[in-house]
């Protein structure tokens, strides 16, 4: 059974974002590249969805600019079998990265593709659906519990829904699954894990190989902007009661929310 | 224009606001919009405050299957219906479904799309929106090239307001198709909670409440004035609180028009989450912690006395009123 991730490599969530003097992205210098962190879930659960099979691989893949490799390694280290990278320095959006990764993945003929609910990046929260709907899987997100049948069939999870309630979903498989935080623990690379990544080759492609040479974003970005500073406020002042009261006073009065 | 469609959003006969405070919005820009409603049922107060809030059309798409949500069957039915319609762009909230089925929506068209936008302008054929990007450390403009136009705005952001016009409503049978991924059941939760996304009024704590079982000082006060509870990532790492209620860059992104941060310092990816609350409060032991940079009012104090005190007082101003 191929188990396939698919990562993106991101910001650290430290970073303080800098905009280019084009405002067509961010300042990229000094930033401190990580693999998302709700990938770093999905990763953790392909590796122990094959251990709990006991048979499979697990294959990570990233689309994005040559640094985005090194996202890849560190997957390898923590223990994925195979690396694939689809390397592109142009102009990326959700419709052009799930057209190449859903390429990737009927190459490799994925039958569970996990990945995380969504990128602390651009907040899109799309890609899993929309490779899922390109390759005619069906797809549930925000899963914090997933098993899968003896006969490797169908799929049993848990989804969190609105208001702190849970859904139990039964889907066929293939399936692309978004996982949250809490589904699991991600293992840290072990020592020989890391050295076997450094030499790891890692299968790259281009969107030509994958037959989309003349496919491009049809999202284009313009114009980031810093938010407005929020001013700082008044402390108040008095015993506690009286702050309280006070408080409670403005938010009725001077701000009109309460 | 093109044909514009807004995607409305109900449960239970009931319409989600968010729908129509897009609704609202493309009234007040003089966009004339199809809302599309999948369900099944009585839907008579559905469509009459879509119309109510200036939907020039509402199609009803009805299907039994569509009584319940599912991913695949929302996406199926919604293109179904509107592959023939010539779309140009297609709206709806960024709900936990609609963030769901939008995405399977856009890959049936092989359109762009951006998620989870806080504003849209229309100018002539085209529509430009503005999206948060980095959990709101900063947003960016979205165009798109090639057709439809695919977005989903987020909760809270834009004012309803009532239009004083009249439409038609239609009803559609809908093809809702094979669902593959099927809700076999739900859990609710113990407590009854309200939406972190959609909440106007959260209360949150931080890892100075030291357990979970302290959480139910922030329950009891949130409880005076129906307010959801939030948590910060510390809490949620140490173990305090599920993370479904963690707000931040990890966890929700939320603009309530009241946020009261109970005993959390302000890191830089909690900010950002919270940051674009209209009113935020901040309760806190250290005099010197950075969430009071970005507080309208604060109070330096122990959350252990404070909050209870709050939870009194909000309770005199209910019993007032």
């Amino acid at each position: 059974m191929t188990i396939i991730v698919l990562i993106k490599q991101v910001p650290d969530t430290e970073t303080k974002v800098r905009i280019t003097a084009d405002k067509k992205g961010i300042e990229t210098n000094d930033i401190k590249w990580v693999i998302n962190p709700y990938d770093e879930f999905a990763i953790e659960e392909g590796l122990k969805t094959k251990e709990r099979l006991k048979e499979g691989t697990v294959t990570v893949v990233t689309v994005g600019p040559a640094r985005t490799v090194e996202a890849l390694r560190t997957a390898v280290a923590m223990g994925a079998d195979n690396a694939i990278h689809v390397k592109e320095e142009g102009t990326l959006d959700t419709y052009l990265v799930s057209k190449a990764l859903a390429e990737v993945c009927k190459k490799e003929n994925g039958q569970i593709i996990f990945t995380g609910k969504q990128a602390i990046d651009d907040d899109q929260a799309a890609t899993f659906a929309y490779v899922a709907e390109l390759l005619d899987y069906p797809s549930a997100t925000v899963i914090v519990k997933c098993d899968i049948s003896a006969d490797k069939t169908k799929a049993t999870l848990e989804q969190e829904a609105d208001s702190g309630a849970k859904n139990i979903i039964e889907t066929s498989l293939p399936a692309v699954i978004g996982v949250n935080k809490g589904i699991n623990t991600p293992r840290y690379a072990s020592l020989p894990g890391i050295m076997k990544a450094k030499k790891k080759e890692i299968k790259t492609y281009t969107l030509n190989d994958l037959g989309l040479g003349a496919e491009t974003a049809r999202a284009i970005d313009s114009d980031y902007q810093l938010p407005p500073e929020r001013a700082a406020g008044k402390k108040l002042s008095g015993d506690i009661p009286t702050q309280v009261k006070e408080l409670v006073r403005l938010l009725r009065e001077e701000a009109k929310v309460i | 224009m093109g044909n514009v469609f807004l995607i409305a959003e109900q449960k239970d006969g009931n319409i989600k606001r968010v729908s129509l405070e897009i609704l609202s919005e493309l009234n007040r820009q003089g966009v004339t919009t199809t809302a599309v409603v999948p369900g099944f049922g009585d839907l008579a107060k559905v469509t009459e405050s879509l119309v109510k809030h200036g939907a020039a059309k509402v199609v009803v798409l009805e299907h039994e299957v569509l009584n319940e949500y599912t991913t695949e069957a929302y996406a199926k039915a919604l293109h179904t219906y509107l592959v023939g319609q010539n779309p140009s762009v297609i709206i709806t909230g960024a709900t936990s479904h609609g963030k769901d089925f939008l995405p399977r929506l856009a890959a049936k068209f092989g359109a762009g799309i951006a998620a989870d936008c806080v504003s849209f302008q229309f100018s002539g054929e085209r529509v430009s929106v503005r999206k948060p990007i980095y959990a709101g450390k900063c947003s960016k403009i979205v165009d798109f090239t090639t057709g439809p136009a695919v977005f989903s705005v987020r909760p809270n952001v834009l004012a309803t307001q009532e239009a004083n016009k009249s439409g038609t409503v239609e009803k559609v049978a809908a093809n809702p198709g094979t669902v593959r991924a099927k809700v076999m059941s739900t859990v609710a939760s113990q407590v009854k909670k309200v939406e972190l996304t959609e909440a106007d009024i959260i209360i949150s704590g931080g890892r100075s409440l030291k357990s979970a079982d302290n959480f139910k000082i922030l329950n009891d006060c949130a409880a005076t004035v129906g307010a959801a509870v939030g948590a910060s990532r510390a809490a949620v790492d140490a173990g305090y609180a599920p993370h479904d209620m963690q707000v931040g860059q990890t966890g929700k992104t939320v603009s309530p028009k009241l946020y009261i941060a109970c005993g959390i310092s302000g890191a830089i990816q909690h900010l950002a989450g919270m940051r674009t609350s209209k009113v935020i409060v901040a309760i806190n032991k250290d005099p010197e912690a950075p969430i009071f940079q970005k507080t309208d009012y604060g109070i330096v104090g122990d959350l252990f006395e404070v909050v209870p005190l709050l939870t009194e007082e909000l309770k005199k101003l209910k019993s007032q009123s």
